[in-house]
């Protein structure tokens, strides 16, 4: 147990939202301003469903076992739907908020796209989601103990480090692709988000029969994470323009290497254009402009 | 001890109030004409002495304020622009500002949470109590104990209240020395003696064997580069470190000494007074600011920790606050283009108050979900403060929104949130 544990389920949970964190958000002032709103709204969500789950364990009866378990359940579905309605009403004030935003953003002109504000958005859901769900649990794992010595899975660490973070990148998923639902209005997205979050919260009632949960929560986190790449206008060709030698040279472009397209002493640059580097040959890449 | 103790919460009181050294006076001698030159200073520096006395115990909390207030001379030749251009330019900066004083109130506060959750001293419930709370909870009866929490309450607002008008009247008859010697004092206190205790508590929570020559040198060196950054010139991120260090050594003292439920109530008080004696028309700061004004002077420089970025050595050196302002941290950004300086400062009592209640939340119960719950609704808080602030342009008490948040988060989760997520990590069921 102990430190090993602690590191290798706090790297598991939250290294990738960590790494999205530092490399796409860190830089951005706005982008972390709306990080840790989009982290207040599930929170306020969390808080909402928790209160009413409160009541309903308040107003039963606290000895029958099976009906507090129903209630339990009944806490996380109602908790998933309003996870949802706050999603969108995120998406609302996001989209209220975007004249103001571009004006408080640094630079002039680039305000933040709805499609990068979703995405924050989303990560921000994950990342406290993921945090609740695991801080505590790292806490516990530091100290001495025996885990599963009352009969239970020895496996709670790492199934819930690994069930964690697939709750974190699907939250992100999710983001991206309900708020493109929304801007496009359609709305079988918006229920196909809203099922596949109950789905994946109906399935993590299966635990501790982990193999009937996390398998099935990754293979939809996978699907999800495509959905996403193509709903925020990533397409095949980017995919190859990101492998292959177009994006090799335009990437090592950057560092200022030129490629003379003449014998001539002077080569300009072509007219109407910034170009920082000219193509090899024509039809390589279709990208000219630095 | 207790007589000790007493003495140096009573200095501390002072301790973010102005303070002005001798160096600061002469350059207030001659700041006629430099002042001019560096013509957002005075602004920034009124702006600043708002939040001046008051406090709590001992912070200056300071009403976060944006330095856009007064436009200087640069700013007045842009003044003629329409308001729109101007309104952007503020709004410009203000993601920013934002983050540049999420920075320092997210160290200060993970200070505080790492020395509760691991040197058990500044948990552990001692009869000493502050004179400031003189009333004893008793934890058998809710009653008696609601009701002398609110009594502590109270007193220790009196407190505060009587400290900021005598603060008012010392500044309103001039006597600067006073003040900066009590200042002086009170920072000598702090980064000796609590910074000595605190040492003390983390060596004996890890075991490790420290002679007396070796802590004297210690403290000594830390000491001093703390009382020359704080009150005269140093390195721009030691001065901030020094801050966050002096705040969150602040709040730990008040986690400790404050009884249980008093320092909710505090909290709560303190909240509602820093609304009152920043936007009231008669409240002392008001007045206080208003002397400044009439006298035309940058008053105390206080502990206030701004967010302007780095200063470029060069500018304009005349105009160089730095040298005179000792206890301002300050960034400054020039735009060689605007040639302008935006920025907004947060008091040091509006961190100390933060860290308290985050550092509360973490000592109370081992849930780490309160405590991250309070720390997001202390920085949303922060953050609409600071929206508000870019939309009414005029000094802001920083303390209720984001208290008030932090209260309400801490309760609800710590009641409702705690056991739901307590029962769903038992079964293992994922929302």
């Amino acid at each position: 147990m102990t430190l090993a544990v602690f590191f290798g389920c706090a790297f598991i949970a939250f290294g990738p939202s960590f790494a999205l964190f530092v490399f796409t958000i860190a830089k951005d002032p706005l982008r972390v301003i709306i990080l840790i709103a989009g982290a207040f709204f599930w929170l306020l969500s969390l808080l909402l469903s928790s209160l009413v789950w409160f009541i309903a364990i308040k107003a039963s009866n606290s000895q029958d076992l099976t009906l507090q378990r129903g209630l339990l359940i009944f806490g996380v579905f109602f908790s998933v739907l309003l996870q949802e309605v706050f999603r969108f009403a995120y998406y609302r004030l996001l989209r209220k908020a975007t004249e103001g935003l571009a004006a408080i953003s640094d630079d002039d002109g680039s305000a933040i796209s709805v499609r990068q504000m979703a995405y924050v958005a989303g990560l921000g859901f994950g990342i406290m989601s993921g945090a609740f769900s695991m801080i505590n649990i790292l806490s516990d794992s530091l100290g001495p103990g025996t885990v599963g010595i009352f009969g239970d899975s020895q496996y709670y660490f790492i199934t819930a480090a690994l069930m964690t973070l697939a709750l974190t990148l699907l939250h992100t998923f999710w983001g991206v692709v309900f708020f493109e639902g929304c801007e496009k209005s359609r709305w079988w997205v918006i229920a196909a988000v809203v099922s596949l979050h109950l789905l994946v919260a109906g399935l993590s009632l299966l635990n501790p029969l982990y193999e009937g949960s996390l398998p099935p929560v990754y293979v939809i986190t996978l699907a999800t994470g495509v959905w996403a790449f193509f709903s925020s206008g990533g397409s095949l060709h980017s995919l190859s323009a990101l492998c292959t030698l177009c994006g090799f040279e335009s990437r090592a472009s950057r560092t200022m290497t030129e490629v003379p397209l003449s014998k001539t002493p002077n080569p300009q640059p072509l007219p109407g254009r910034r170009s920082m580097w000219l193509p090899t040959a024509p039809g390589v890449c279709s990208r000219q402009e630095s | 001890m207790r007589l000790l103790q007493l003495w140096a919460f009573d200095f501390c009181q002072l301790l973010f109030m102005n303070t002005s050294d001798s160096e600061e006076d002469s350059y207030n001698e001659r700041s006629a004409l430099v002042q001019s030159e560096s013509p957002t200073i005075p602004s920034y520096n009124q702006d600043h002495d708002m939040s001046l006395p008051q406090e709590t115990d001992s912070k200056r909390r300071r009403p976060v304020s944006s330095g856009l207030d007064e436009p200087g001379p640069v700013e007045r030749e842009r003044a003629s622009t329409p308001d729109g251009e101007e309104e952007e330019l503020t709004l410009k900066y203000g993601a920013k500002h934002v983050i540049m004083l999420f920075i320092p109130v997210t160290l200060c506060m993970v200070v505080v949470v790492a020395t509760i959750k691991s040197v058990s001293f500044y948990t552990e419930k001692s009869s000493q109590r502050l004179i400031y709370t003189p009333f004893e909870e008793d934890p058998n009866s809710v009653g008696q104990r609601l009701l002398n929490s609110f009594l502590n309450t109270i007193v220790m607002i009196s407190v505060i209240v009587v400290m900021t008008i005598i603060l008012v009247v010392l500044y309103k008859y001039r006597c600067y020395k006073f003040i900066h010697g009590w200042l002086i004092l009170s920072s000598l206190m702090l980064l000796f003696w609590f910074s000595f205790m605190y040492l003390g508590e983390v060596f004996k929570t890890y075991n490790v064997a420290m002679d007396y020559p070796t802590l004297v040198m210690i403290i000594w060196n830390f000491g001093v580069v703390g009382m020359i950054c704080i009150h005269w010139k140093g390195p721009l991120r030691l001065q901030q470190a020094y801050l966050i260090v002096i705040s969150a050594l602040m709040a730990l003292i008040f986690i400790k000494y404050l009884p249980e439920w008093s320092a909710w109530v505090i909290l709560g008080a303190i909240s509602i007074y820093d609304l009152i004696a920043v936007l009231c028309p008669k409240g002392p700061l008001r007045m206080l600011v208003e002397t400044a004004q009439e006298r035309n002077e940058p008053i105390f420089p206080a502990l206030i920790y701004s967010s302007a970025m780095v200063w470029m050595v060069g500018m304009a050196d005349s105009s160089n606050p730095g040298s005179g302002e000792s206890f301002t941290i300050i960034y400054k950004y020039f735009f060689p283009q605007d040639n302008e300086m935006l920025w907004v400062k947060l008091g040091l009592g509006d961190f100390i108050f933060y860290s308290v209640l985050v550092g509360k939340a973490a000592a109370t119960g081992g849930d780490w979900n309160t405590t991250l719950a309070c720390f997001v609704a202390i920085l949303i808080g922060l953050c609409l403060t600071l929206l508000l602030l870019a939309i009414f342009k005029k000094a802001l008490p920083a303390l209720p929104i984001s208290i008030t948040f932090g209260l309400v988060f801490y309760f609800s989760t710590d009641n409702l949130v705690r056991p739901f997520m307590d029962s769903l990590a038992a079964h293992q069921y994922y929302i």
